[in-house]
């Protein structure tokens, strides 16, 4: 009964290129609501920095340590042809698909991710729930070899 | 990419369209090369030059309003101010032509030995690999202004469904034959039924396995009181009751009205009253049972559920008869339900899940109105069986029921505090009283809700007040996943959540432990057998 992709065997970490693909992503948030701290700032008469000086701590602290501990929650394992996608802080969810349910697949790269030569593999299956089933951070020849691996089991269970 | 193939030439066919069917051995792509291959697919092609015309023609459509109405606000009668008009929607144009050909120059999609590989994106880039196995039909769409050029849309099916297919626009009708030629070809020795979702040819089989006369239809009607359309009328008779010839809640001009005939109530007073009292409601009444039996007599009415070589046929209805196969092998779950008053007297309804993609409603119900003896033979038809004696249901965890208490009694307590600072008098006791109701069935719901599977069978139970049965393949889901939020994590409970295609299957407020066991049941299962022997 007892299977080693269940309980807490041990994950792959995703590749550290994407911890830093999700800081910029979130310095991106950081600094766009950046702005609504600094009309607040100027709404208030005199420059006290009231505002802005503890929105900016409060950015610097989420900077240092959200993006590492999101990524530390994310992790992934392949084995017995299933793959398994760990992820979630606060909202902790932990999938299984098996290879011989998985639809088609694809390999994306948004502009960052190419940047840190990483890319997504999504797998998609028949269910209506967890239709589509993500897995970003990993290389991107990871990930083709990840989607070679997946079209071969299909393959062969098939033949 | 350097295979040991022939030259590459756009028009290659990788399988010619006329090879009788070829084994996958004697495909051109050595087996060989398919272990060691990173890169197995054929030479990347891009879709015909012209969809980037037919592209451009159909976004001009859109364009040509809005620059109309631009033209006419700038231009106000200064014809001079065409010099800078001109050049700017040429501009405009230029960009986003050129934009398109960026976007068509990189979308590319190769015909390979396992798959179908469509690469696309300027700056994002994505693939998608397709393998034939999953192919359930390729379909060749063509919209009027593709046909004017004489191209195609190509789209592969595959169990996914909607949103998600791989389409190919657009192609040469030629290139989309050959492409659905070769799909065929690939897909030879892959298991694959045809689609039968359509009518089925005469065949009938012996005696039908489920029918309702009118007396059931009728009895069944009955059960249907509908009780939004008595409050619909109620409001309605309320609010219009200025069209009403009399005035309904009027009892006094009821006393009237049984003057008649009825004098001799009128001399009674009260009681003509009360028997007024009672006409209005029992019109409603009458109004509810009619629609639900109109209702249920024009849906059910002749139902018949037979067993055809294709699978379950099922014809019904009063003015539009509907007949449907369902095959077989396509039934992904069951549910069993009831309702709250129907149960009493054994009523209950059969409904089949099947495959996301089938036409309509992933629901098909088999049995609306049947009792149990008649819902068994149905069941094991479909290659189910019912929940044994001997099956070992476990409840969902009391933490999570206590959460679910605790959570409404926060949100409950809230509103009574609302209602009493606002000063609202005898409702400051409904809040409350619904806390009251929500725990007692939340206490009866940990009593009653359950889980349980057997060797190849998963099935939950819900819902006290009226109790339903979901029975899953174990074999036939698709993933699992385990899911917790901030709560369920401290308080050590999950969701379980299975892939079923055509349906939801969750497990809520297990232990972690059950969820895990269920898992590894479920994927053990899963493992023996691939996707494309199931459908």
């Amino acid at each position: 009964m007892d299977d080693p992709i269940e309980d807490d065997g041990p994950l792959t970490p995703l590749d550290p290129g994407y911890r830093s693909v999700m800081r910029i992503a979130t310095a991106i948030w950081l600094a766009v609501l950046l702005a609504p701290a600094i009309a607040a700032e100027v709404a208030i008469p005199g420059w006290h920095g009231v505002v802005v000086i503890p929105y900016l701590l409060l950015a610097a602290a989420i900077l240092l340590r959200l993006p590492q501990r999101r990524w530390q929650a994310r992790g992934y394992r392949v084995a017995d042809e299933r793959l398994r996608v760990v992820r979630g802080l606060l909202f902790h969810s932990d999938t299984v698909v098996p290879f011989g349910r998985v639809q088609h697949i694809d390999v994306d790269q948004g502009p960052l991710e190419r940047a840190y030569d990483i890319a997504t593999l999504t797998v998609h299956t028949a269910g209506s729930h967890n239709a589509s089933v993500h897995l970003p951070g990993l290389k991107h020849a990871d990930a083709l070899a990840m989607r070679n691996a997946i079209r071969a089991a299909i393959r062969r269970d098939t033949l | 990419m350097t295979g040991d193939r022939p030259p590459p030439d756009k028009r290659y066919v990788t399988v010619p369209a006329t090879a009788p069917a070829p084994s996958p051995a004697t495909l051109p792509v050595a087996a060989g090369q398919e272990e060691s291959a990173p890169d197995d697919a054929g030479e990347p092609q891009r879709t015909d030059p012209r969809s980037f015309i037919v592209g451009a023609v159909a976004s001009l459509g859109q364009v040509a309003l809005p620059l109309a109405f631009g033209a006419y606000a700038v231009l106000d009668g200064e014809p001079a101010r065409l010099l800078f008009a001109v050049p700017a929607v040429l501009a405009i144009l230029a960009v986003s032509t050129a934009l398109a050909y960026l976007h068509w120059y990189r979308f590319t999609y190769r015909i390979g030995a396992s798959d179908i590989r469509v690469e696309s994106g300027v700056i994002a880039r994505a693939a998608r690999s397709v393998p034939y196995e999953r192919i359930q039909d390729v379909s060749l769409e063509q919209k009027l202004i593709p046909r004017l050029f004489g191209l195609v849309e190509v789209r592969f099916e595959t169990g996914a469904g909607g949103k998600d297919e791989l389409k190919l626009s657009y192609l040469t009708e030629a290139e989309g034959e050959r492409l659905r030629e070769v799909v065929r070809s690939q897909k030879v020795g892959a298991v694959l039924a045809p689609d039968t979702d359509t009518l089925a040819e005469p065949v009938e089989a012996a005696p039908p396995l489920f029918t309702m006369g009118p007396r059931r239809v009728v009895t069944f009607g009955l059960f249907e009181f509908s009780l939004a359309v008595v409050a619909v009328v109620a409001g309605a008779a309320q609010q219009f009751d200025f069209l009403l010839p009399f005035d309904l809640w009027d009892f006094d001009a009821w006393q009237d009205r049984l003057a008649g005939p009825g004098r001799w109530l009128a001399g009674l007073g009260v009681a003509a009253q009360i028997a007024g009292g009672i006409i209005a409601v029992a019109t409603f009444l009458a109004i509810g049972f009619a629609t639900g039996l109109v209702r249920t007599a024009l849906r059910e009415w002749d139902f018949r559920l037979e067993r055809t070589d294709k699978g379950l046929r099922r014809r019904r209805g009063l003015l539009t008869r509907t007949d449907v196969v369902m095959p077989i092998h396509r039934v992904q779950a069951l549910r069993i339900g009831t309702g709250a008053v129907r149960r009493w007297f054994g009523w209950r309804e059969l409904k089949l899940v099947s495959l996301a993609q089938d036409s309509g409603s992933a629901n098909h119900s088999v049995a609306p109105f049947a009792q149990a003896e008649e819902i068994a033979p149905i069941v094991a038809v479909t290659g189910f069986h019912l929940p044994g004696e001997g099956l070992q249901w476990q409840r969902a965890t009391s933490q999570y029921r206590t959460d679910r208490v605790v959570l409404a009694g926060l949100a409950l307590s809230a509103m009574t505090i609302g209602l009493a600072v606002a000063g609202q008098g005898w409702l400051v006791a409904v809040p409350p009283l619904g806390f009251a109701i929500i725990a007692a069935l939340e206490f009866a719901n940990w009593r009653f809700v359950a889980n349980g599977f057997d060797a190849s069978q998963l099935f939950t139970r819900r819902n006290f007040l009226a109790p339903r049965i979901a029975i899953a393949s174990r074999v036939k889901l698709q993933s699992v996943e385990i899911s917790q939020g901030p709560i369920a994590r401290r308080r050590g409970y999950a969701t379980l959540s299975l892939g079923l295609a055509g349906g939801k299957f969750a497990i809520a407020g297990i232990s972690l432990e059950r969820a895990r066991q269920l898992r590894a049941a479920v994927l053990e299962s899963i493992a023996g057998r691939d996707f494309s022997e199931l459908v």
